[in-house]
């Protein structure tokens, strides 16, 4: 018996059939402005629904008024009377917490008692509501900035810790092997291997960090801040303002997608060796 | 500089890895470990280089390496193992770096290595870009970058395609023919030894000990694709393994 092809004489009176697509799907593309889209359909519907009054105004604010009590804030400059204290708050709070978090987790990364000794108190800390610990914050830190720089710190600690030591933790083994196997000595193998190699993770680790620290920050100037958004919401909100609310709710929005732009931008800077 | 493997055993625990193992590593020349899966090929390269350390025996430099050599053993890896953040030069500068050569003399190493590795025009692309015949020619730059006095090669072609796996066969004699290197090259690929080893050692399955050494007289540069007498020798040397190499795939794992 030849191994040559059955005969395929009456493939031509056979009836065919064209093979049908099931491949395709399970890969997102960018799709640019749908995002804007939707916000825009839910702030026109939201505008829609105050003006015909099917939508009451002690539900939500008509959003061209919250528009013109935001123009009022600016003008009157106490925008920037409320933001500079919160950004300067959020920046230093944050610095602290996230530069603590990645110091601790490489360690955690590099050495078995570090890791041994801190994971399990890490993972103790990290679900205490760390506005629960505001009150303590402000005997250990003062009534003004100290204790909302170290609410700040603190919560975006833990995320960042655990972040990071997952990230060196994934660092490729061949590549540390071959730093060791070409003499590297141990510093240069942590600051040229496994640091880089780390970044993608720590950096991942920071987006939910940063946005712990808005919310934080949001807490922490409820309690004794005479300035800041915090501050302006809780006023606002106690005087039944939505107007004055939403815009506060806004404003954090906002500096949530800044924050988010802001990671974006170094990511595509220190990652660009990535696919 | 010779390298010399004196009585070697190897055991996890209670399960023996290798037994036994004694072997010159003559200066110039490239001696291929070829075996089964399993037979503890890889482990023993670990060894030599100092990246592992054996239950017992000793792994032995016998003269001084030259004095111009950065780094004696140098491997080269399978997966290349090279940083994807830095560039080719990069990745070649990166085991300069450690040794304070840095600016005009790490620039002329780079430049010399890359040339020889025919890589000169990709100085600057990242490892991403490149495919995994070049991928690989850069980790024999960087390799080449520190003067090794001994080569060790993990399955360096097993990444690639067979026609990739050929030109890259082709650079590695030439690169030898043009200045003889030490090396000690593992491989399952027996097409490989035969082209490549002066002398090959063939394992047996775990326990893993030295069956026979074969040796090939036949110089690198004028052995060929295709030479029968080469041929004859990979038909040998499979007759050799083959029941080992089907007794060790069935054998259960990490039992």
């Amino acid at each position: 018996m030849s191994d040559s092809a059955r005969t395929t004489s009456d493939s031509n009176t056979r009836a065919s059939v064209s093979v049908s697509f099931r491949g395709g799907g399970f890969a997102p593309k960018p799709r640019r402005w749908v995002g804007v889209v939707v916000f825009a359909a839910l702030i026109a519907l939201a505008e829609w629904g105050t003006r015909s009054g099917w939508i009451s105004a002690l539900t939500l604010p008509r959003p061209s008024d919250v528009l013109e009590t935001f123009k009022q804030l600016y003008a009157s400059g106490l925008l920037f009377k409320h933001m500079v204290p919160s950004l300067t708050r959020l920046a230093v709070g944050a610095a602290v917490g996230v530069t603590a978090g990645v110091i601790i987790g490489v360690l955690i990364g590099l050495f078995s008692y570090v890791r041994a000794g801190l994971v399990p108190l890490v993972a103790a800390i990290f679900p205490i509501p760390k506005i629960a610990l505001l009150p303590l914050f402000v005997i250990w830190f003062g009534i003004d900035e100290g204790s909302k720089y170290a609410l700040i710190a603190f919560g975006t600690f833990t995320p960042t810790v655990v972040a990071t030591y997952g990230a060196v933790d994934n660092v490729d083994r061949t590549l540390i092997r071959m730093g060791q196997s070409f003499g590297l000595s141990w510093f240069s193998i942590v600051r040229k291997i496994v640091l880089p190699g780390a970044m993608p993770g720590i950096l991942s680790g920071l987006r939910i960090s940063l946005a712990i620290a808005i919310i934080l920050l949001v807490a922490a100037e409820m309690l004794g801040a005479e300035y800041g958004i915090g501050a302006y919401i809780l006023e606002a909100g106690s005087l039944y303002d939505l107007e004055r609310l939403f815009a506060g709710v806004v404003i954090l929005s906002m500096l949530g997608v800044f924050v988010s732009a802001v990671i974006g931008a170094v990511e595509r800077y220190l990652l660009n060796w990535r696919t | 500089m010779d390298i010399r493997l004196d009585a070697i055993s190897h055991r996890y625990d209670d399960f023996e890895v290798m037994r036994d193992i004694t072997l010159d590593i003559p200066d110039g020349q490239i001696v291929c470990i070829v075996g089964p899966s399993g037979c503890g090929k890889s482990t023993l390269l670990r060894f030599i280089g100092g990246l592992e350390r054996p239950t017992s025996g000793s792994v032995l430099q016998i003269g001084e390496p030259p004095a111009d050599s950065l780094n004696p053993l140098t491997y080269i890896f399978q997966d290349f193992a090279l940083l994807p953040w830095r560039t080719v030069a990069g990745n070649v500068s990166l085991v300069l770096e450690d040794h304070g050569i840095r600016g005009a003399a790490s620039r002329t190493i780079i430049d010399d290595v890359l040339q020889r590795t025919r890589l000169t025009d990709f100085a600057n692309a990242l490892p991403r870009q490149l495919s995994g015949g070049m991928k690989q020619r850069v980790a024999i730059a960087r390799a080449l970058a520190v003067n090794p006095a001994v080569m060790l090669m993990d399955e360096p072609l097993s990444a690639l395609d067979s026609q990739t796996r050929e030109l890259l066969m082709d650079d590695l004699v030439a690169l030898w023919t043009r200045q003889p290197f030490t090396a000690v090259y593992v491989t399952h690929n027996l097409a490989e030894a035969v082209r490549l080893g002066h002398a090959i050692v063939v394992m047996s399955r775990r326990p893993g000990t030295i069956r026979e050494i074969v040796t090939i007289d036949k110089p690198l540069a004028e052995r060929q694709f295709g030479d029968a007498d080469l041929d004859q020798k990979q038909k040998a040397l499979w007759q050799l393994m083959r029941d080992e190499a089907r007794a060790a795939d069935a054998e259960l794992l990490n039992v």
